[in-house]
């Protein structure tokens, strides 16, 4: 155990991605009700993208605007080490994106389940399933 | 103007997709011709890439100028270009034959059903010109997100369908998602060729490791390989004919060129045979995979269900061919691409055609068919003679090549799967065959039984059809033309 507390902290970002996405899948698995379903997908989805945002970061490093960044002071040489990495950040507003799209486009499928059978639980909408 | 064709592949439908949405506004009637427009462009230049890759071997092109590491560099060589063919013909031959249909299903919505068509082949076609792993990612997101509202356009049980197929979709691309972010982690880099010239140094790291193994998993379950296939059969099932026949022979088909885009470009086939020690597990996974999808398929009493269950059945084939370790089997993978998506637009464009003239496809509902739509039910018979393996059907010859690696490489469970499959298939398509003929059983003494008078589906559907069925044929005898000239060049030397 004495071991274990610092390899947790030495990585923790890891760790808690982890169990977000584990959170996210289970939900996805285990609830019965759809539209608790469409939030796990969501926790999984914004796991991964708490990865992306937690690897950009740098011992000691600032945010990546270059400060007086016109003029003269731009031809400066930037040191990579000050600025935290920004790329992935970047990505991670695209992945924002799509998991919005994502996210609107199973509500609105869920909406159209919900006028169908009258419910939104799993079991139920089998059960009318089967009986058909 | 040839030197932009690989932008125009991808900017062109995906500027028609916004032009059709706001014209479906002032006159519906005008998307149609837009549609096709955009598609025969993308299908014009995808076929001019591949006369130029032939001439001139690998095209880079920098979007915007920038260079690749920093900038997103679309990468044509020549297993993508032949994808790239697949892909806009396949859609363009589609959308001409689904016309009818689509107005017959939901006259209200043609418009939307338009824009969401092309959108997805701007996905798809993106998805096998792009050489950057990221904005994979994010065709990848476009192809499924407007797959599903495809998908979910179809009646009674479409939308609880789809909705799964949103599930596992999801966990599939941030799968995918996650596996990049490991490989950006070690390598800095989210360009492939970029990142294949870092990785050598680095093959026995574990984070490489993790990469690869999530990669493949997220592409699987897009792919609806064997143990994750669970959200394939209802949602295609379901579909409306126009986006089943669409979806069904190029989505997963896609998927499966990113496979071997991984395996071959990203990773090294050295990385992939030998530092990893698990082609042995994914053979038996697809050999699994292969039967069954046959036996599923043989359960079903429903023509569009059984047909779902055989493309999980190719999808092990694919994988399997690709995961053999040598160059034969890998040509019998990138072959099987190619003839699958044609073969599986042959027999969906059928259900298509028997959806609008007899509004079932359960098996029941097929009776007399020959009689009364007897050139519809001749390409069927073109087509499921491919999907048996029966010369010159092009289906034979992936097989020939798959069988071949299979016994090189000396998994004879593979070559088994194969051809059990095989010949599960004759049943299940003969069986078709025999209601579609022989049924309704007439009795002989009955003189005033008339014989139904000969009702085929409108020509628009038709052409497109045959077309499809002739090209079923040439691509079979063309076969050797094809792997000689491009497949040999696709795959790199040191897979033997």
């Amino acid at each position: 155990m004495a071991e274990l507390i610092p390899i947790i902290i030495a990585k923790y970002n890891y760790w808690i991605y982890i169990t977000l996405m584990m959170i996210g899948l289970f939900a996805m698995i285990a609830k019965n009700n759809l539209v608790k379903k469409i939030v796990g997908m969501n926790i999984f989805q914004t796991a991964i993208i708490l990865f992306y945002v937690s690897i950009g970061v740098k011992k000691g490093a600032t945010i990546p605007i270059i400060e007086h960044g016109h003029g003269e002071a731009a031809h400066h040489a930037v040191q990579a080490m000050d600025y935290i990495n920004p790329l992935p950040h970047v990505l991670m507003l695209t992945a924002i994106v799509v998991g919005v799209a994502t996210l609107g486009v199973a509500l609105a499928l869920a909406i159209r389940i919900y006028n169908r059978y009258n419910t939104l639980e799993e079991d139920e909408i089998l059960a009318q399933i089967r009986k058909e | 103007m040839s030197d932009q064709y690989p932008a125009l592949i991808v900017v062109v439908p995906l500027l028609s997709a916004l032009i059709i949405s706001a014209v479906g506004w002032v006159n519906k009637r005008l998307c149609f011709p837009i549609t096709v427009a955009a598609l025969a462009v993308a299908s014009y230049s995808s076929i001019g890439l591949l006369f130029r890759v032939l001439d001139e071997g690998v095209i880079v092109y920098r979007l915007g100028g920038w260079q690749p590491p920093i900038g997103i560099a679309y990468y044509v060589d020549y297993l993508n270009s032949l994808v790239l063919v697949v892909v806009s013909t396949v859609a363009l031959l589609n959308v001409i034959a689904a016309k009818k249909s689509i107005e017959l299903e939901f006259p209200e919505k043609t418009a939307p059903f338009y824009t969401l068509y092309v959108l997805m082949v701007t996905g798809l076609l993106g998805i096998v010109v792009t050489g950057d792993a990221f904005n994979l990612y994010v065709l990848l997101e476009i192809a499924s997100l407007t797959g599903y509202g495809l998908l979910a356009m179809g009646e009674d049980r479409a939308p609880l369908a789809t909705l799964n197929y949103l599930y596992m979709g999801t966990i599939g691309a941030c799968f995918y998602l996650l596996g990049i972010g490991y490989l950006y982690i070690v390598t800095g880099s989210l360009n492939m060729v970029d990142i294949a010239g870092i990785l050598p140094s680095l093959y026995q790291s574990k984070a490489v490791l993790a990469a690869f193994i999530i990669c493949m998993v997220g592409v699987w379950l897009k792919m609806a390989f064997f143990p994750l296939h669970a959200w394939l059969p209802n949602t295609y099932t379901y579909a409306p004919s126009a986006s089943s026949s669409l979806i069904a022979p190029l989505m997963t088909k896609v998927m499966v060129y990113v496979m071997i885009r991984l395996m071959l470009t990203v990773f090294t086939p050295e990385f992939v045979f030998d530092t990893l020690d698990i082609s042995n597990v994914v053979v038996w996974l697809a050999v699994i995979a292969i039967v069954m999808g046959a036996i599923l398929a043989l359960a079903e009493r429903n023509l569009k269900r059984m047909l779902a269950f055989i493309i999980v059945a190719e999808v092990g084939y694919m994988v399997g061919g690709a995961w053999l370790g040598n160059r034969i089997g890998m040509t019998g993978a990138i072959l099987h691409i190619v003839n699958d998506a044609l073969m599986t637009l042959c027999v969906f464009l059928v259900v298509g055609n028997i959806v609008y003239k007899v509004k079932g496809y359960a098996f029941k509902d097929l009776q007399g068919l020959f009689r009364k739509m007897p050139f519809t039910m001749g390409a069927f018979v073109i087509g499921a003679m491919s999907i048996i393996g029966v010369p010159p059907t092009c289906g034979f010859f992936s097989k020939w090549y798959l069988i071949a690696g299979a016994i090189q490489s000396g998994h004879y469970e593979f070559m088994a799967a194969l051809l059990l499959s095989s010949l599960v298939s004759v049943i299940l398509f003969f069986r078709i065959f025999e209601i579609c003929y022989y049924e309704p059983f007439s009795d002989h003494h009955e003189h005033d039984h008339q014989p139904e008078p000969m009702d085929e589906a409108p020509l628009t559907m038709l052409v497109p059809l045959l077309i499809v069925a002739a090209i079923l044929i040439l691509v079979g005898i063309y076969t050797g033309d094809i792997v000689n000239h491009i497949i040999k060049f696709a795959i790199p030397e040191s897979l033997i």
